[in-house]
């Protein structure tokens, strides 16, 4: 039985399992609902629950367990010299479950009786051949000792399944049984239910915390792998980035972090004073009508993915920048430039600011303003002396969630930025930054062995400290100026 | 009542109204007009960027949507595609799309010698060239599928190679075909007269919207069909995984949670997790879904278990302000009638938010449609030319999704593929759009003021 029909199966069991526990708990009063406890329906979830929370947590343990144990079964058909190396076990492992999957395919396909697939010999037929037949390519012949565990393995998984299906239903139906001896006039099911829903609730609730444990143990344990085989102090101060397949890379962070800071200021000189004046004068000049027009066509920007960014940067930025800027002032001749990855970066950055700085203006109190314009200051005076520096703090921290933003930012980097790790002061040179190289050394076959790999974790867990100290920094800084004014 | 006297005017200070003020003033007006100036300079730039960058898109992108096809007749000879004569598919699957590209070929030619059209300067080779490499394989599957085509003479309509679709569209002219290797000046002429001749005419793409993606050879017949799917499946999954979980937590955080150290934490977390780089999330699910827990590569599951863990705290925060906006009336009336928490919450708080969730919702859906850096890494931007099947099997089949297909066309050389690239953008705008005016109209309908 598959995992699948097995499910339906079950949540066929729990629907009975509702209509009977509500039954069930209508009849024990005789029809008069008043005298229960819970609502009838509460019954009848509870003995919906009872069947499926022991059915699912059995079937979820047995699908963890069933891969492991099957493996410890096959592992006595493997040489020895197999079993003892873990590379050379999971390629075995493979190539067991592969020929096994072949011989359920040509038992499907007619080719091949149940019979003969239990007790083919390798020795005696070209079962590589055979199996090609029904879309099952092997690397290489079959082993007669892989062919053995291969039927091992299918036996094993047959009865696997086989007990998987009785016990998981058997737990069903005992979940039904308990629920139903249960369900009486004065049974808290209500309380029941509601227990689990609450703890359901919570679950979700932590789902949270889970992602961002697994963030970080994802990170650190592939970067410590990394530090065993990379120097630290090579990796955090080396000047030069040149990752090498074959061996013998020197894998400098430095020239990243350099393309980084340099591309998020280039973005941050352009997004910070558009964003403020858009922000300034939507708050403090347009009327309501325009407000309502421009707030909402600047925010499109924002809902804009970055990918279009990035097709932008490459295909119209760049070569602007290199046609009438980079090539006539004899800067450079590269597409892909700080330049254009900062620019586009700094525009796709502008409605965040200015929404941010919007709100930290808009919250800033009106008899601040009155009393300025009572003492005959203009509107421009007004924001400059009065409204910006009590909205600073404000300011400052949307500056900084944008930079955490602009320095994260990796579509844009990767399309229009470059790939070359440089150390350089002239802004159209192509230059790369972290989030361009973790998508370098990720993307395409990797070997989660070699430090050229794993670096790219080493520079995701850099990247995730970074951005959270910007987010933490703006987030107290934003707080702390909240206080003042409530 | 006493008058007052008329003040004398002091003559030694001239009179003064602020309003035709001096030197000074009109500086001070100066700097104001100065400073109105460049907030509106700042949005006209932003907006003037913002349109500019979609009428690029738009005008690169839109040809896109239409073909440059050739049609005329094929004479499907037996000695070539079927040489046993028996029609039997197995054996005729031995002839490879070679064998059917010197039909085409042979058939084009004659074509243009009946209809009498010069192809002087162009050479035989050439004139095969003329036919996309796409061609003899979608003639292969369509003689295969129906082996009683063979030895009829089918009008057909074929792709036109990449090359002579930029012509017609404008990419390519008779400058830039000089200096490529791939096509002629004396091609481009053959091209007019196949034109004038009614052979080789645009219309409509419909394989954009529906075939997989082709190889970097091929520009002409690359689509979008397995990136549709791949998205859609990837968005169901989304949803499936993401309001659920999204709304029970933030259930539990605005209706259940203690006020302690836990949902501190909790709280702290997902403010944390809404500004974390897009990137880790990939990494996340490369080391996580396919390292450890063996997701197949490329496949929507992970695409969606990590687009999903990235939209999440975004429906959480969306979905907590709707709760928080049920006023507190309507909880203590549900609780004065003797319901229970659980049921005042389940049954009178969530139905009154559920706009509010919804809303936010399908706007987090949008974000999650457009991110692309997440999918890189879990191998999405694989080459996939094979659809995924239906669901449930086809969620762990290798896909790809509607912006890793703009990035990996964009990374490729050919310009033809920037097209593609332009016009896969219009598709996911389109679908952005439609996704954010259901939002606004939800709002609009359901909002609601206590």
């Amino acid at each position: 039985m598959t995992v699948f029909l097995l499910t339906l199966v079950i949540i066929a069991i729990a629907l009975a399992g509702f209509f009977l526990g509500r039954g069930r708990a209508i009849s024990s009063v005789t029809g008069d609902v008043r005298r229960l406890h819970s609502l009838p329906g509460y019954h009848g979830w509870h003995a919906a629950l009872m069947v499926l929370m022991p059915a699912f947590g059995l079937l979820l343990v047995w699908l963890v367990a069933q891969p492991v144990v099957l493996e410890r079964q096959v592992l006595p058909y493997l040489p020895a010299e197999v079993v003892a190396d873990d590379t050379a076990r999971t390629l075995a492992m493979a190539d067991v479950r592969r020929v096994a999957t072949g011989l359920d395919a040509a038992v499907l396909a007619g080719t091949m009786t149940e019979d003969a697939a239990g007790t083919i010999r390798a020795e005696l037929t070209d079962l590589r051949a055979r199996l090609a037949e029904v879309g099952v390519a092997l690397g290489s012949d079959v082993k007669p000792e892989t062919l053995q565990a291969a039927q091992a393995y299918r036996t094993g998984f047959a009865t696997a399944i086989f007990w998987r299906g009785i016990i998981t239903i058997a737990a069903a139906l005992a979940g039904l049984g308990y629920a139903l001896s249960v369900t009486r006039a004065d049974f808290r099911a209500r309380n029941r239910v509601e227990a689990v829903t609450l703890g359901i609730l919570i679950t979700a609730s932590s789902i949270a915390i889970l992602t961002t444990v697994g963030i970080i143990w994802s990170m650190l344990s592939e970067s410590v792998n990394f530090f065993r085989q990379y120097p630290a102090a090579d990796f955090f101060f080396g000047l030069t980035w040149s990752p090498n397949f074959r061996g013998g890379s020197e894998l400098g962070f430095i020239p990243l972090l350099w393309g980084t800071l340099y591309i998020s200021f280039v973005a941050m000189v352009v997004a910070v004073p558009l964003g403020l004046f858009t922000a300034i004068y939507l708050a403090e000049y347009a009327s309501a009508r325009t407000r309502s027009i421009i707030k909402p066509l600047i925010e499109v920007i924002a809902g804009i993915p970055t990918v279009v960014f990035g097709l932008f940067a490459l295909v119209t930025v760049g070569p602007f920048l290199r046609d009438y800027f980079a090539e006539p002032f004899g800067l450079g001749n590269s597409g892909s430039s700080v330049m254009t990855a900062g620019i586009v970066i700094g525009i796709l950055n502008i409605p965040f600011i200015s929404s941010l700085a919007d709100d930290i203006i808009n919250s800033v109190p009106q008899a601040m303003r009155d009393g300025s314009y009572g003492l005959g200051a203009t509107k421009s005076e007004t924001v400059r002396q009065v409204i910006l520096p009590a909205a600073l703090p404000g300011i400052v921290g949307a500056v900084l969630l944008a930079a955490s933003r602009a320095i994260g930012e990796t579509m844009i980097v990767t399309m229009g930025a470059g790939a070359a790790a440089k150390l350089s002061l002239n802004p159209f040179d192509a230059m790369t930054t972290m989030t361009v190289k973790i998508v370098g050394q990720l993307t395409g076959d990797t070997d989660f062995a070699s430090p050229e790999t794993l670096v790219a974790f080493a520079l995701g867990i850099t990247l995730f400290v970074i951005t959270l100290g910007l987010n933490v920094l703006a987030l107290f800084i934003v707080r702390k100026y909240r206080e003042q004014y409530e | 009542m006493t008058d007052i006297p008329a003040t004398p005017v002091n003559p030694t200070r001239p009179v003064k109204s602020i309003y035709s003020g001096g030197a000074e003033m009109r500086r001070r007006n100066a700097a104001e007009a100065r400073f109105r100036f460049y907030g509106l300079f700042a949005i006209t730039l932003s907006l003037g960027v913002l349109a500019i960058m979609l009428w690029t898109i738009f005008s690169d992108g839109v040809s896109a949507f239409k073909q440059a096809k050739l049609t005329f007749p094929v004479t499907l000879a037996p000695e070539v595609l079927d040489p046993a004569g028996n029609r039997d598919r197995a054996e005729m699957t031995k002839v490879t799309t070679i064998g059917y590209g010197r039909v085409l070929a042979g058939a084009f030619r004659a074509e243009l010698e009946a209809r009498q059209i010069s192809t002087e300067g162009v050479s035989d080779k050439e004139i095969a060239e003329l036919i996309s490499k796409d061609a003899p394989g979608v003639l292969r599957a369509e003689v295969l599928a129906d082996t009683a085509l063979v030895g009829t003479t089918q009008v057909m309509t074929v792709l036109a190679s990449g090359r002579i679709d930029g012509y017609l569209k404008g990419r390519v002219t008779r400058a830039t075909a000089e200096r490529d290797a791939q096509i002629s000046p004396a091609m481009l002429d053959l091209a007019d007269r196949l034109q004038d001749a009614g052979i080789l005419k645009t219309g409509f793409n419909l394989g954009f919207l529906t075939s997989p993606d082709a190889s970097d050879q091929r520009p002409e017949a690359a689509g979008l069909g397995v990136a549709i799917i791949g998205s859609a499946y990837m968005m169901l999954l989304v949803i499936v995984i993401c309001v659920p979980v999204g709304v029970a937590a933030s259930i539990y955080l605005e209706e259940f949670a203690p006020k302690n150290r836990l949902t501190d934490i909790i709280e702290v977390n997902i403010s944390n997790l809404a500004a974390v780089p897009s990137i880790v999330f990939g990494i996340l699910g490369l080391a996580v879904f396919i390292n450890f827990a063996k997701f197949p590569q490329s496949s929507p599951v992970v695409g969606a278990l990590v687009l999903s863990l990235m939209t999440l705290p975004t429906i959480i925060i969306a979905s907590r302000a709707a709760i928080r906006a049920v006023p507190p009336s309507i909880r203590d009336a549900a609780l004065g009638v003797g319901a229970s928490k659980m049921q005042t919450v389940f049954h009178h708080v969530l139905p009154l938010a559920a706009p509010g969730i919804l809303t936010g919702t399908i706007l987090g859906l949008a974000s999650a449609l457009g991110e692309t850096a997440p999918l890189l890494l879990i191998g999405m931007v694989a080459f996939v030319d094979n659809y995924p099947a239906p669901p449930v099997e086809g969620f762990f089949d290798p896909a790809t999704a509607l912006p890793v297909q703009v990035y990996s066309w964009a990374s490729r050389s050919d310009p033809a593929f920037i097209e593609r690239s332009s016009g896969a953008i219009i598709v996911l705008l389109v679908f952005l759009v439609i996704m954010n005016v259901t939002a606004i109209i939800l709002r609009r309908k359901f909002e609601r003021r206590w």
